[in-house]
């Protein structure tokens, strides 16, 4: 068992990052760790930016934050927010980024401009030990509901870590209604596959 | 079995297992999902009251009836109610009653990060700080005891990053609640604070605070917990409470810490004791200099505020650096981020959702050019461009009385005020009434949602419902606003971008005060989501004259095809986003934007 990690969850409110620092959060749990998860509420419904700390610990976590180059896994769920967390990583860490661009209204209506994927790809060359650009959405559209966009990632961030498959599986069955536990079943299995 | 809650959830949890019977709340972010939460349970009375004043005093008259209560809301929610916390201080209650203080450093949604801490001492109430969710739930059945115990009202002290943290936290069973009892109480010298009981009153009060310090000595979540001491790192001493102590505990592992779970008032023997077997004493609280403060006033030696910051929230890299700037760690300590040559991040503000009921009326008063005083909701988001449309936003129910404000000073335009549904009933009535009585031109818009939607859907006095979901008449809107003595009201269709222009117009030029109720649902609402039907761009008709993108919708989006005539882009609707609300088809000058009933065809 690894001692420590933290990870640092970003999106834009709506994609489900909260869904997903919860899957993680109660896998730690089910695997032995000690874990904290600490979350902005508050504007998250509005489009805006959103970010999770989990922390895990084999003995004990004490602060629920992670300060600025603490990170050792960036999970990210949208590419302009891949760059602005981007500090968090510890220089040499892993960063699984969804490839997806949401543009804020400061570009569609205002004058600001999208990075571009080179851009992000550029960044996490020279920051990050490991860095994986995974089409989680794309991948979960395929299978017929994009919104499993998250579980495919989380797949994806499972084959980083010490904890069998089968116990995130049980943990996410636990999560989603009957009807879409197979689905979401397939979406982790491609989440993990996309690593190979 | 061990469960992660968030501190919300085990605040509530906390309550129950602790025989709260009655709790009262004004939903405010952080604090809101503890009642939301606390509803659920079964055999308890959970309601959201329409301000924080009137939750206090809901729970004050259940604890006088016998019965725990708890009264919650955020930070800036203990000044609506201050006037009910200072007399619940004076009188005590017959059972324990606690209040919960959400307060937000950092101010992730709130207007200032005011530190109630000083409200405890100026009532003289004591007040509990938890570290994490388990404590949030077991120090809830602590200040009940010390309620009881002290006879006092007992202030819950959270923060943000304590309400929407999770961690483990061992369940417990309930205790049985406390029937109420038989009769009121009937005791003129306890519970009727004239002048002649209340000077009697002073002096208990004053006491039982002494009491209570005392009763901190040996409170078993003051605690300290030694360092190491023979390898001398354990001589350098903090005093900490709530998150700070968990920080604190990563930062410097082996020093000696005195955890203070009763933050006042405070022990001054264990402070004496820890002060004296450490070199060095520091405090590491967030916000003000509180315990620092109270450390000092025993004639003790600390630092606090002049190596830790006093604006903000904490982290472990915002305690470890100001240590290590302070001398209390090594250089070698820091951990260092990388100096990154990013590109430029485009901003990601949070914007009026696609299909907004406030956003015609945001257009049509930015079109209007005409002074708005705002107030506190998701219409508070109005101020931003492209709307541009807010002038003002201080506290709740502020506009209104800004605004009257204005036009008796004799300001040279009309004045506007736009008021959210939840937020009139909150604070907007009495300065509604004050419009209405001392006679001013203010023009009022209520922005009436149908639910309170900046925290997250709560019910309030006009949906119909309550917390606990049942079926009420809703308080309706217009006949209140006449009731206040306002003669010119009028309620328009939130999204009909012609019908408000025209009101507006007639309400900017007639004679004494008038009131516009704009409604529509949230469109957030299951209700509204049933009715979701995105629209389309006719391309061929759209010229890129981006009057569309000027009503600031998240769904209209600047196509890649550019106008052959303008070489602007034209605009193109994300189906994904659009929910069909018609504001973008109202606007657009060349009818390039299909209406619902277009697209259905
Ligand atoms: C004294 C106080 N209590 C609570 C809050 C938290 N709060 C901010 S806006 C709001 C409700 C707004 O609801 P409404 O007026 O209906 O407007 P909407 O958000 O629906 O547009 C609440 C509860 C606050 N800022 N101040």
């Amino acid at each position: 068992m690894n001692k420590s990690y933290n990870f640092l969850l970003a999106g834009v409110g709506g994609q489900g990052t909260i869904l997903a620092s919860d899957v993680l959060s109660e896998v730690a749990l089910a695997a032995g760790y000690d874990v904290k998860k600490s979350e902005v509420h508050g504007m998250a419904q509005r489009g805006g930016s959103v970010n999770t700390h989990v922390r895990w610990d084999a003995e004990r976590v004490y602060s629920p934050l992670i300060g600025l180059g603490e990170a050792d896994v960036l999970l990210v769920f949208e590419e302009a927010e891949a760059l602005r967390y981007a500090e968090y990583l510890k220089p040499g860490g892993a960063a699984i980024v969804n490839r997806e661009t949401i543009e804020p209204i400061t570009v569609t209506s205002g004058g600001a401009r999208y990075p571009t994927e080179d851009e992000v790809r550029a960044l996490y060359r020279d920051l990050a030990g490991r860095f994986h650009l995974i089409p989680g959405s794309a991948l979960a559209e395929e299978m017929g509901n994009a919104r499993a966009g998250n579980v495919v990632l989380l797949g994806a961030l499972s084959t980083l870590l010490d904890v069998p498959a089968e116990t995130w599986l049980e943990v996410i069955e636990g999560r989603v209604p009957p009807k879409y536990v197979e689905l979401n079943r397939q979406a982790f299995l491609k989440g993990r596959q996309a690593m190979e | 079995m061990r469960r992660l809650l968030s501190g919300n959830e085990a605040v509530a949890r906390g309550a129950w297992e602790a025989g709260v019977a009655v709790a009262s709340a004004y939903p405010g972010t952080p604090s809101t999902e503890i009642l939301e939460n606390f509803a659920r349970y079964p055999n308890v009375y959970a309601e959201w009251a329409p301000n924080e004043k009137v939750a206090v005093d809901v729970a004050v008259g259940a604890a006088y009836a016998g019965r725990r209560s708890l009264a919650t809301m955020k930070h800036v929610g203990v000044n609506v109610a201050a006037d009910s916390v200072f007399y619940a201080s004076m009188t005590g209650m017959e059972a324990g009653m606690v209040i919960v203080t959400a307060d937000d450093p950092d101010m992730h949604s709130s207007q200032n990060e005011q530190d109630n801490r000083r409200y405890a001492k100026f009532a003289r109430i004591p007040c509990l700080e938890p570290s994490d969710s388990q404590e949030a739930k077991d120090m809830v059945a602590a200040a009940l005891a010390i309620s009881e115990q002290f006879d006092t009202p007992v202030f819950l002290r959270l923060t943000t990053r304590i309400c929407h943290s999770s961690t483990a936290v061992e369940l417990g069973e309930q205790v049985p609640q406390a029937p109420a009892s038989a009769r009121f109480p009937r005791n003129p010298t306890k519970y009727v604070m004239v002048p002649g009981n209340a000077r009697k009153k002073h002096p208990v009060i004053e006491e039982r605070m002494e009491l209570v310090a005392q009763f901190a000595e040996t409170f078993p979540f003051n605690r300290i917990e030694w360092g190491d001491m023979e390898g001398g790192e354990g001589k350098l001493g903090i005093v900490t409470c709530g998150v700070s102590y968990q920080y604190a505990k990563e930062v410097f592992p082996n020093a000696s810490v005195l955890r203070l779970g009763l933050t006042y008032p405070l022990p001054p023997e264990l402070v004496r004791e820890f002060a004296s077997r450490v070199d060095r004493l520091i405090v590491i609280e967030e916000l003000d200099p509180f315990l620092e403060e109270e450390i000092k006033l025993m004639g003790i030696h600390c630092e606090g505020k002049s190596i830790f910051p006093m604006l903000g929230e904490f982290d472990p890299r915002v305690v470890r650096e100001s240590a290590i700037e302070a001398g209390l760690l090594p250089a070698s300590a820091h951990v260092p981020v990388a100096e990154l040559d990013k590109p430029e991040i485009p901003p990601r503000p949070p914007v009026l959702c696609p299909g907004c009921p406030h956003r015609a009326v945001f257009h049509v008063l930015n079109k209007r050019k005409v002074p708005v005083t705002g107030d506190i909701g998701c219409y508070t988001l109005g101020l931003l461009p492209p709307l541009s449309a807010i002038h003002t936003c201080g506290c709740m129910g502020a506009g209104i009385g800004q605004a009257h404000g204005a036009d008796k000073a004799g300001i040279g335009e009309r004045m506007v005020a736009v008021i959210g549904d939840s937020t009139f009933f909150h604070t907007g009535m009495p300065a509604l009434a004050n419009v209405a009585y001392n006679r001013s031109n203010v023009v009022t818009i209520i922005l009436d949602n149908r639910i309170t939607g900046m925290t997250g859907h709560q019910q309030n006095p006009g949906t119909g419902y309550t917390l606990q979901m049942e079926e009420v008449p809703p308080l309706e809107l217009e006949p209140l606003v006449r009731a206040l003595g306002i003669e010119r009201v009028k309620t328009v269709p939130a999204f009909d971008v012609k019908a408000l222009d025209e009101t507006i117009k007639e309400y900017l030029k007639a004679e004494g005060p008038s009131v516009l109720i704009a409604r529509d649902e949230c469109a957030l609402l299951p209700s509204a989501r049933r009715r979701w039907l995105p629209l389309r761009v006719v391309a061929d008709k759209c010229n890129g004259c981006t009057m569309c993108f000027r009503i600031g919708c998240p769904a209209i989006l600047k196509s890649d095809e550019l106008d052959g005539k303008t070489q602007r882009p034209k605009a193109r609707i994300d189906p994904s986003l659009c929910t069909g609300c018609e504001v973008c088809a109202q606007v657009c000058p060349r009818d390039a934007i299909l209406f619902r009933a277009q697209v259905e065809a």
